[in-house]
């Protein structure tokens, strides 16, 4: 082939010395500035792969001369970004959690920061915005609390979870299983399942109903009160009021006395820092059915107050 | 000239270079008004940002101020906010209108007197004149060898060409902040990097566009010429040569020998010798001609010389023309001037000024948007009443702190609070204090008896309490149990 290669009159240029059928073509040399352009390539690729981790090994890559990662400019920034959210950070840590509401731009920070976590830890169970799953997972944006509805007992529940076997703080009791374990028989569940019904104003008074008020004072009101207030104490929800975490028409309420679910929450203590329970707290206190904290005399409280809590 | 499938010839070159322009200094009534059109908008460019306006403690006091960073833009007594960008949208038609309008009646008079490019253009000739000299000796000085006298002027010329070049970019940062700090943060270094990086994009725009391309703009990049040639009729102000007057033309000399064969044009090439684009206005009507009239000045003065009437090169109208090319006389320039095409043009632009004008004394400063939550889009309360959460986005307009009122209405037995308050404390009112000139965000909760339809409108309302108790409103729906959909 070498031999075809020829000037070609019109251009002044060699022919590369390939023919088709009487078309040949021209050797154009390359433009000045596209060589340039390829060389500058060349000289940054070689740079490029002494500088940056670029050639693949067995176990890992060559780690270059400026020691960059990727995981190392992700924990550079997330450093960068904790800097940035100390002074916050901090001034949230040394508060009580109880006074959080008197500074209101901590507190918005706090709330802030708490979605931000609850996004990530909370809503698979509580959904998105602490609305709960009906038969599964209480509500928390309501004004009817299990254990109690103001920051610093919001706090404690989200750090010590409610009825882990492990821990000594957690928050726990268990409702006895009164129809699979015998302790009732089915007509007295009935009757019992009556007296709630007329307590939390679904049923007219009944002769099950007044039969049930004696099993509810003698096996229930231990618990939920004797008029069936609850009992934050053993997280015995309020009987007498609208909302019923697993339904409160006849065939719920009868189930849950027959096998109580005694739902279960992990203590966040293990996996958060206090600083982030902290913010978590301040965001469901926020959802709507935040409590004023209970009156200073914790013992005057727990005998005086309702089972609302209002003080 | 060869066909472009001539391969057998030189190769064709796509590229001219560019011819020399030197224009000539003139005096005249059409000079004196550009001068004095050049001094206005350079005044009104440069100045405008240094005019002080007492807003009060909550907002700046610069008359004229674009300011990025808080969404505000301040005109005087007006401050739009962004979702008000409608405006500047008006004022964009309004400009378009009036480029027709002022193009229909006056032909390129906006290419002639009052486009940056022109204006700087100008300026950069008169630098040009002021460092070179006249005509002649600039294209003495371009086509002679590279002395020191030359190296000299050059360099001072550029020196003058980047000054002004680097205060049109720096008085274009200045409508962005306000002007006085900005010009402290800009020389101590402190400015935003964005103001530097403006100034110098500008200054190398403006040195190069007004130093070098100058008319190379106005006839090869600029679309403005094209679409205003579309938008002219033949009642449209040409600068036009008469040339049934002119025609043939013939030296003072060569006229006085031979009266009869010559028109008034003496072809001094004046007219060509003072064209700031350097065109030939004789050879008719053509793209590169931005109407400065320019050249009516110098042949003005050529006239008054030799003894002739003024205006062989003359503002006229298509019509015009033909209508004193047949013998006739042109009619008075009012008629041109007012005709149904201006009219409707300019009561167009008078009526979208009005309009806006109107709007902007009848706008409510205090605006409410509403956003229902939806996680969860209700929630049942103990007592069997139903909550819904509401956000709340409150704009206060108005460059003083307020109070307003917010409440509902069309929801029987609603109660409400916002955050830090709880339902011990709801009313069917609440109060809420406002910041000025600010965007307020608050969640609204809104208690319900649960007996109701399972979705219901209702209206919530926000009213100031003070001097201008004008307010807004939003329709949104409350849900209750039962029907989640």
């Amino acid at each position: 082939m070498a031999d075809h290669k020829r000037i070609d009159e019109v251009t002044g240029t060699s022919t590369s010395g390939h023919e088709w059928d009487g078309i040949e073509e021209l050797d154009t040399p390359m433009p000045r500035w596209w060589l340039w352009s390829l060389y500058a390539t060349i000289v940054w690729g070689i740079a490029y792969v002494i500088l940056y981790p670029a050639w693949p090994m067995v176990h890992g890559a060559t780690e270059g001369v400026l020691g960059w990662t990727s995981r190392g400019q992700l924990e550079a920034e997330m450093r960068a970004d904790a800097q940035r959210r100390a002074p916050v950070v901090n001034a949230i840590a040394a508060t009580q959690i109880a006074d959080l509401p008197a500074k209101p731009e901590l507190m918005q920070a706090a709330v802030q920061g708490g979605a931000a976590a609850f996004r990530v830890h909370c809503i698979q169970c509580h959904g998105a915005g602490g609305a709960g799953v009906q038969n599964l997972y209480p509500s928390l944006t309501d004004d009817d609390w299990l254990w109690g509805g103001d920051l610093a007992t919001i706090e404690y529940t989200i750090t010590h979870g409610i009825r882990n076997p492990d821990h000594e703080a957690t928050r726990t009791s268990l409702m006895p299983a009164f129809g699979r374990d015998g302790i009732l028989d089915a007509g007295q569940i009935a009757d019992v399942v009556s007296r709630v019904r007329v307590i939390s104003g679904q049923e007219k008074e009944s002769a099950s109903s007044v039969r049930g008020a004696a099993v509810f004072e003698a096996n229930c009101a231990v618990c939920h009160g004797a008029s069936g207030e609850g009992g934050r104490d053993f997280g015995a929800p309020k009987l007498t009021d609208a909302i019923w975490l697993y339904g409160g028409d006849r065939a719920s309420i009868t189930a849950t006395v027959n096998q109580p679910r005694n739902g279960v929450m992990p203590r966040w203590n293990s996996r958060l820092d206090p600083v982030t329970i902290k913010m978590l707290a301040a965001y469901v206190y926020s959802l709507g059915g935040g409590e004023k904290a209970p009156a200073p005399n914790p013992a005057a409280a727990a005998e005086g107050q309702g089972a609302d809590g209002q003080p | 000239m060869a066909s472009p499938d001539d391969l057998t010839g030189e190769p064709l070159s796509l590229y001219a270079a560019r011819k020399g322009v030197y224009p000539k200094k003139v005096d005249g009534p059409f000079r004196r008004f550009k001068w004095a059109i050049m001094a206005v908008t350079l005044a009104i460019y440069y100045g405008t940002p240094w005019i002080r306006w007492d807003r009060g403690p909550h907002a700046p006091d610069q008359a004229v101020l674009v300011d990025l960073a808080n969404r505000r833009f301040y005109m005087f007594q007006i401050e739009i906010w962004p979702h008000e960008f409608y405006y500047v949208a008006g004022l964009l038609i309004m400009a378009g209108v009036g480029l027709f309008l002022v193009t229909s009646a006056v032909g390129r008079a906006w290419c002639g007197y009052a486009c940056p490019q022109t204006v700087w253009t100008d300026l950069f000739q008169h630098v040009d004149r002021l460092i070179d000299g006249d005509r002649n000796a600039q294209i003495r000085l371009a086509n002679g060898p590279w002395t020191a006298e030359k190296i000299a002027k050059r360099t001072v010329k550029y020196a003058i060409y980047l000054t002004v070049a680097f205060w049109t970019g720096g008085a274009w940062i200045m409508y962005f902040a306000d002007a006085p700090t900005l010009t402290r943060d800009f020389w101590s270094g402190e400015a935003a990097p964005v103001a530097y990086v403006t100034v110098a994009v500008l200054t190398a725009t403006t040195f190069i566009l007004g130093g070098f391309l100058r008319e190379q703009v106005c006839i090869y990049m600029c679309p403005w010429p094209r679409i205003q040639t579309a938008m002219m009729d033949e009642k449209s102000l040409l600068v036009t040569y008469k040339d049934w007057r002119g025609e043939p033309r013939g030296s003072v000399k060569k006229a006085e020998k031979n009266p009869d064969a010559f028109g008034d044009c003496i072809d001094c090439n004046q007219c060509v010798a003072v064209c700031p684009t350097g065109i030939d206005i004789r050879e008719g009507p053509q793209i590169g001609c931005i109407t400065c009239a320019l050249c009516i000045d110098a042949c003005d003065s050529v006239m008054a010389q030799v003894g002739r009437p003024r205006g062989l090169i003359d503002y006229c109208t298509l019509d015009d023309a033909a209508t004193e090319k047949a013998g006739g006389t042109a009619p008075p320039i009012r008629k041109t001037l007012f005709r149904p095409r201006t009219l409707i043009y300019f009561g167009l632009w008078g009526a979208i000024g009005l309009a806006m004008l109107f709007t902007l004394g009848q706008r409510t400063r205090l605006d409410l948007a509403v956003q229902h939550g939806r996680s969860p889009l209700y929630v049942q309360l103990s007592d069997g009443a139903i909550r819904n959460n509401y956000t709340l986005k409150l704009r206060n307009m108005e460059l003083r702190p307020r109070t307003v009122e917010i409440s509902v209405s069309g929801l029987p037995g609603a109660r409400l609070w916002i955050d830090g308050g709880s339902r011990e404390t709801a009313r069917q009112s609440l109060h809420m204090p406002l910041a000025a000139d600010s965007v307020t965000s608050a969640r609204l909760f809104v208690v319900a008896p649960g007996a109701g339809p399972k979705r219901q409108d209702f209206t919530i309302a926000v009213r100031a309490l003070d001097e201008d108790p004008r307010g807004d409103s939003e329709t949104i729906q409350f849900d209750r149990p039962g029907g989640q959909s």
